[in-house]
């Protein structure tokens, strides 16, 4: 069910796009980046530890980075949950981590860490991109 | 690491962690938020395991 926005609304949902831009793109790359640069410190240092710690652990518990496989519908989207945490993911697999060990008994774990980080940074972006659109 | 009981904590604890600081903007509330959520989930696992343990499959 949609609702009539009012004339503040509409002023404050017009927030320069670059801007928008800039904060979302950041809030990916580093997760809690979004909330530093829209200052909320407090908020943004917690994501910027939690989020890559969740991550190193899941990396830790031989979890595995899946490649973008679109023939494999679940290994796709469990790819872009690991893509979601921006810089992490690019250095683990510059320093070939995440190849995951199947056998591994916590391997299962590794994943859900893995994946999990991903996707609450995409809730981290989103809450980074109301408070720049002045919602929050 | 291979306890199951406490890798389900650790991941719960970091779930908690990230809602209740999402939610909440008073570091107050953000606890208490975040401490319920962990109970919660702690207790939902511990349930929903032994509701499961009869399960043959």
């Amino acid at each position: 069910m949609g609702t009539k926005s009012t004339t503040a609304e509409r002023q404050r949902a017009s927030a320069e796009p670059w801007r928008l831009l800039l904060v979302c793109g950041l809030a990916w790359l580093i997760p809690g980046a979004g909330h530093l640069i829209a200052g909320r410190r407090q908020k943004g240092l917690i994501f910027l530890v939690a989020l890559p710690l969740m991550f190193a652990i899941g990396l830790l518990l031989q979890g595995r980075l899946f490649p973008l496989e679109i023939s494999d519908p679940l290994v796709f989207l469990g790819a872009i949950a690991n893509r979601g945490i921006g810089a992490p993911y690019f250095i683990a697999k510059m320093m070939d981590a995440g190849a995951g060990t199947v056998i591994a008994v916590s391997y299962e774990y590794g994943n859900t860490f893995l994946m999990t980080a991903g996707l609450l940074n995409f809730l981290v972006i989103l809450d980074a991109f109301d408070i720049t659109m002045g919602r929050k | 690491m291979t306890s199951h009981f406490w890798l389900m904590v650790l991941f719960a604890f970091f779930v908690s962690l990230i809602f209740a600081v999402l939610l909440r903007d008073d570091p107050r509330e953000q606890l208490k938020t975040g401490g319920m959520m962990l109970g919660g989930f702690i207790v939902a696992a511990y349930v929903a395991g032994w509701l499961m343990y009869p399960l043959p499959f």
